[in-house]
């Protein structure tokens, strides 16, 4: 078997910021990964360069999609990126801003990737869409509705279920969670823990909640100042961190 | 629309080239309409050229009539469907007045038609050119307002939105939405607005025997559907593009095919359906009255 997504020796500089300094990451199918490390470590930067936004300086991405053919992400023609990232991805933001149109219904914002998949069936496309609603724990009588009539939690189940509909076999995520209240990320977190295991899904995720990344993720990557720390099975880097930094931000949430 | 363009017509005012613009900018122009004619429903920059009307007056369709324009042309243009009303009249004047060609209200006649909102009735033939004056191009606009983003969409052929958009519209309207504009998919390639159409002219866009041009002044572009083009409104498989008139026959002339304008005929709510096409409903009548 080889790995979905493979990240060789990245490199992104911004001025003298080395956002990512020689990274390398893969991820294998129906893996979750998180990466954690403390606010400018470079975890976003990441995620947005293995999930084809970002460009960077040096190194390269190998998606290997579900024929077994490994793509070069950032060499790909920009309508083959699109595609791609459209059919086979997802990527979850944590402002539900950048990840659904505000402008458009619940609805119109699920069916989206249907139809730029080719779904010319209105009824087709509104019958997924309710069905896509009622698995993320949302009421499909409101599918009606514009974004900003639902709550922040409800507005990210919302963009969870418009990237899940085409069925992706890859999803990112720059903290999902971040921002909501305490007790709606523990439902959201259980959301999205059973709904990848449903799916099977190969998941990268970032996080700087430790509780998270314990609850979701098979292993961890643990990145500062754009380098990669340390990385493992969950449970071993969160019971048995080795690099001090680690422990450091280990030991931070346990006293929290 | 030969275009020997030095010669002025008996009565032409001699204080302006042929049809007003100068013959570079002619060229330039003739020069752009080539190109959208090789791209159908691919919008094409112009350096549009200030107009002695303002803007929402249709200085792009002048432009793109000035230019195609030749002595023997004879000049048809329509408001609405009518060719009476104060803009229709005033553009006719300009170029009687700056190229002195013929003019007609006659669809028939015709070989240049300069329109606002309306596609004849009568079938049109080869050899007809219709020229639309587009306020607003970019059929996108209201869906990605930064226009590097449109060009991009276009580019690669995605029109998603659009589709999200006539989504919408069903969600919200329970039928095929706009009634005036309604997008159309051109030769299988180009996302187009027909300008601000109804969506029952629609279908005379597709596989037209006549030269489709386009021109937006204060947009600056240019777009054409050459004849036998198909041009498809876009759907849904189970909610198609109907066109639609108000069902209603013409209280002048009779006719149940055509697209009616509703008339407020008094102060106590009283109206009537009349034909939108001037020249059409006239030639109903006479017909009409022939047969009787
Ligand atoms: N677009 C950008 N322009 C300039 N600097 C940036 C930009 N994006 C990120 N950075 C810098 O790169 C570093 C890593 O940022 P980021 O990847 O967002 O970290 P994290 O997600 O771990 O908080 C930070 O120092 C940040 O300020
Ligand atoms: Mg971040
Ligand atoms: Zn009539």
């Amino acid at each position: 078997m080889s790995p979905i997504l493979e990240g060789q020796d990245l490199a992104l500089r911004f001025g003298a910021v080395r956002a990512l300094d020689d990274v390398s990451l893969s991820l294998w199918p129906g893996e979750v990964v998180a990466i954690v490390g403390e606010s400018g470590s470079g975890k976003s930067t990441l995620l947005r360069v293995l999930a084809g936004l970002m460009e960077p300086q040096a190194g390269r991405v190998l998606y290997h999609d579900a024929e077994g053919a490994a793509q070069d992400v950032h060499a790909l023609r920009e309508a083959e990126r699109r595609t791609l990232m459209r059919r086979d991805w997802g990527f979850v933001h944590q402002n539900a801003r950048d990840g659904l149109r505000m402008g458009v219904s619940a609805g119109g914002n699920i069916g989206e990737r249907l139809m730029a998949a080719g779904g010319r069936h209105y009824g087709n496309i509104r019958a997924a869409a309710a069905e896509w609603m009622s698995r993320v724990e949302m009421d499909p009588a409101r599918m009606d509705e514009a974004p900003r009539n639902f709550s922040g939690g409800m507005q990210q189940r919302l963009q969870i279920a418009r990237c899940l509909v085409t069925r992706p076999r890859l999803v990112f995520m720059d903290e999902p969670t971040g921002g909501l209240d305490v007790s709606v990320q523990a439902r959201l977190l259980d959301l999205i823990r059973s709904l990848v295991a449903e799916l099977g899904l190969a998941v990268l995720f970032v996080t700087h909640d430790i509780a998270a990344a314990r609850l979701l993720a098979h292993r961890i990557v643990v990145m500062r100042h754009g380098r990669i720390v340390e990385e493992g099975l969950a449970d071993r880097v969160l019971d048995d961190p080795r690099h001090p930094y680690t422990q450091l931000l280990v030991a931070s949430v346990l006293a929290a | 629309m030969t275009a020997s363009a030095h010669m002025q017509a008996p009565d032409t005012d001699p204080g302006y080239n042929f049809a007003y613009l100068d013959e570079a900018t002619k060229r330039m122009i003739r020069r752009t309409l080539l190109k959208a004619i090789a791209i159908p429903g691919h919008q094409i920059p112009f350096g549009a050229r200030e107009m002695p009307l303002p803007y929402g007056w249709g200085t792009g369709g002048i432009q793109v009539t000035a230019s195609i324009l030749g002595p023997d042309d004879t000049l048809k243009v329509i408001d609405q469907g009518a060719d009476d009303t104060t803009n229709a009249v005033s553009i006719r004047r300009f170029f009687h007045r700056v190229a002195g060609v013929r003019t007609t209200t006659r669809t028939a006649e015709a070989t240049i038609i300069q329109t606002r909102h309306r596609i004849p009735e009568r079938p049109l033939t080869e050899g007809q050119v219709m020229v639309f004056q587009v306020p607003m191009p970019e059929p996108l606009f209201k869906l990605e307002p930064r226009l590097a983003e449109t060009r991009r969409l276009h580019a690669l052929g995605d029109y998603s939105l659009a589709q999200v958009k006539l989504y919408e519209d069903i969600a919200r309207q329970g039928e095929g939405g706009s009634s005036y504009s309604h997008p159309v998919m051109v030769n299988h390639r180009y996302l187009m607005s027909p300008s601000p159409i109804p969506g029952f002219d629609n279908p005379k866009l597709h596989m037209s025997p006549a030269l489709m041009l386009f021109g937006a002044g204060r947009e600056k572009k240019i777009y054409a559907v050459p004849p036998y083009t198909s041009v498809v409104s876009l759907d849904f498989d189970d909610h198609p593009f109907r066109p639609v008139r108000a069902p209603h026959a013409c209280a002048a002339c009779g006719s149940t095919t055509s697209y009616l304008d509703e008339i407020v005929t008094d102060d106590r709510g009283g109206r009537m359906f009349v034909c939108s096409d001037t020249d059409h409903c006239a030639e109903n009548q006479m017909a009409r009255k022939a047969a009787e």
